[in-house]
């Protein structure tokens, strides 16, 4: 019973923050304490949201597909550099400080130069959102991967495990619970990669919209895409999230939902 | 019949000399105990025994076959469970059979009569941390005896239960013991426990720890349960205490 109020205060709390900030933002707006030009109501963002809606579903479509695509590959780039990583030492010696020091790069500034080197297609979109999203899935997999305790590896030797088996029996399912923890954080960042790459350079998708509202001074439509970027966002989330509940059907949490 | 013997094992850390000639032999259908305090090098032997550390001079032999430093023959189990979350009861315990190759559903069908036999009917698709403590000890030794070529390493495998679920699952082990054919070798610091469990007893002590003795508990089969209260019992437990302060 406690438990359940918790929930629903956990679930609702942040919820009548959000209210009281749009509220206060009404409030600013037709009291004109910001001129409308600057910062729309949040009546005309509402409407803007209707009314383009159409016109924002078709662009991301272009950028969910970069997002995804990237996702993917990042995905399959990060399992297999953190496994390299996991089996030969002297690679995790190696690429770990690199990696961590390639996160430091702003993704702003390189856009640009993927732009330039391949042209104003999906592929320097896509190429982006691998670089952005590869690293914390790799970080996940590689913890997940090291946190295997060493009486369970002797054990599996013990059991005449070779080291492939030890690898896909043992590794694999342990790292899963990072590895969602960091597919989670890549979902979000891949949304935002293909949209910062579209703003740099390109003809379709969600950043491209976005400079061409921004261009018109069209501020509700501006916060209309904002929105509506962050829910996509929010939707890719979800979905990592109940991938998760699938695949690790073991963990307490998931268990006691079953009950 | 000899199932598995090791001979004059010596095993060094760096300075640190942890076994001295260590020579012990287990019989088919036997359980022996090593006993010692803390430190006497217990761990290390079953190590060695297992295949995990090769030992600086000495031989392990399973059933005649050399075995030194060789993994994958003699499985064990430790006080840690070791279960594996991310697999149901069935496949952790299959999951010896699984490794040397036999497809799931076979493995399945080998183990799911056993879940019987070791009193865990109805755990088979939970997942062990469903399971409490003394369930999961057993599940353990049922995956140590799936992945046995006869003979089970145990490393103090009850001494993290409660005494009430100790006493329990003691009087299961025997009863288990008596259906199925596993001989054992039982590494404990629990007197009690190693006079009610084995057919013999070796006493690990010293440092480096050697072999000082070895009891043999002469009380047939299966034993009464009210045994650890009799005067045979007491005289063991008084020789074995002797014995562990003299050295």
């Amino acid at each position: 019973m406690t438990k359940k109020l918790q929930n629903t205060t956990s679930k609702t709390a942040p919820l009548l923050a959000l209210a009281a900030l749009v509220l206060i933002w009404y409030f600013v707006c037709d009291r004109e304490i910001i001129p409308a030009y600057m910062l729309p109501s949040p009546l005309k963002v509402i409407n803007a949201f209707k009314d383009n809606f159409g016109v924002m579903m078709k662009q991301a479509t272009v950028t969910l597909q970069e997002a995804c695509y990237g996702l993917l590959i990042g995905i399959m780039i990060a399992f297999v550099i953190a496994s390299l990583m996991d089996r030969f030492d002297f690679l995790y010696k190696a690429l770990y400080p690199l990696l961590v020091v390639s996160q430091t790069i702003p993704t702003i500034a390189i856009a640009p130069l993927l732009v330039l080197w391949m042209g104003f297609g999906m592929a320097p979109k896509i190429t982006l959102v691998v670089l952005t999203t590869f690293f914390p899935i790799a970080i996940g997999l590689l913890n997940g991967y090291k946190s295997v305790d060493n009486d369970s590896i002797n054990l599996m030797r013990a059991m005449g495990a070779k080291r492939y088996q030890i690898f896909r029996y043992i590794k694999i399912p342990n790292a899963l619970t990072d590895f969602f923890s960091g597919l989670k954080i890549s979902a979000a960042y891949a949304i935002v990669g293909a949209v910062v790459s579209e703003w740099v350079g390109g003809f379709e998708g969600l950043g491209v919209y976005m400079t061409r509202v921004k261009k018109a001074y069209a501020f509700d439509k501006m916060f209309a895409v904002i929105i509506f970027i962050s829910a996509i966002s929010l939707l890719l989330m979800a979905l990592v999230t109940v991938l998760e509940r699938v695949s690790t059907p073991w963990n307490q949490k998931n268990l006691n939902k079953k009950r | 019949m000899e199932i598995l013997k090791a001979e004059k094992i010596n095993k060094s850390f760096g300075e640190k000399h942890v076994l001295k000639d260590v020579s012990l032999s287990l019989n088919e259908g036997e359980i022996i105990s090593l006993l010692g305090v803390s430190g006497s090098g217990k761990t290390t032997l079953f190590n060695v025994l297992s295949g995990i550390y090769t030992p600086d001079s000495g031989k392990v032999y399973l059933k005649d076959k050399d075995i030194t430093g060789k993994p994958g023959e003699i499985s064990y189990m430790l006080q840690k469970d070791l279960l594996f979350p991310y697999r149901k009861v069935i496949d952790n315990v299959c999951l010896p059979l699984i490794l040397s190759g036999t497809k799931k559903k076979e493995a399945r069908k080998i183990a799911a009569p056993l879940f019987k036999t070791f009193g865990l009917e109805g755990t088979e698709l939970q997942y062990p941390s469903q399971l409490s403590g003394g369930m999961r000890q057993r599940a353990a030794l049922l995956r140590t005896y799936l992945s046995s070529h006869g003979v089970a390493l145990l490393d103090e495998p009850f001494s993290a239960l409660d005494t009430i679920t100790k006493s329990s699952i003691h009087k299961w082990y025997l009863d288990v013991m008596n259906e199925i054919n596993l001989s054992t070798v039982f590494i404990t610091h629990d007197i009690d426990e190693a006079i009610l469990l084995s057919d013999r007893i070796y006493i690990l002590s010293g440092a480096p720890g050697t072999i000082t003795t070895e009891i043999k508990i002469d009380v047939p089969k299966p034993r009464d349960k009210d045994f650890n209260l009799t005067e045979e019992f007491l005289n063991y437990k008084r020789q074995i205490v002797n014995i562990l302060h003299l050295s």
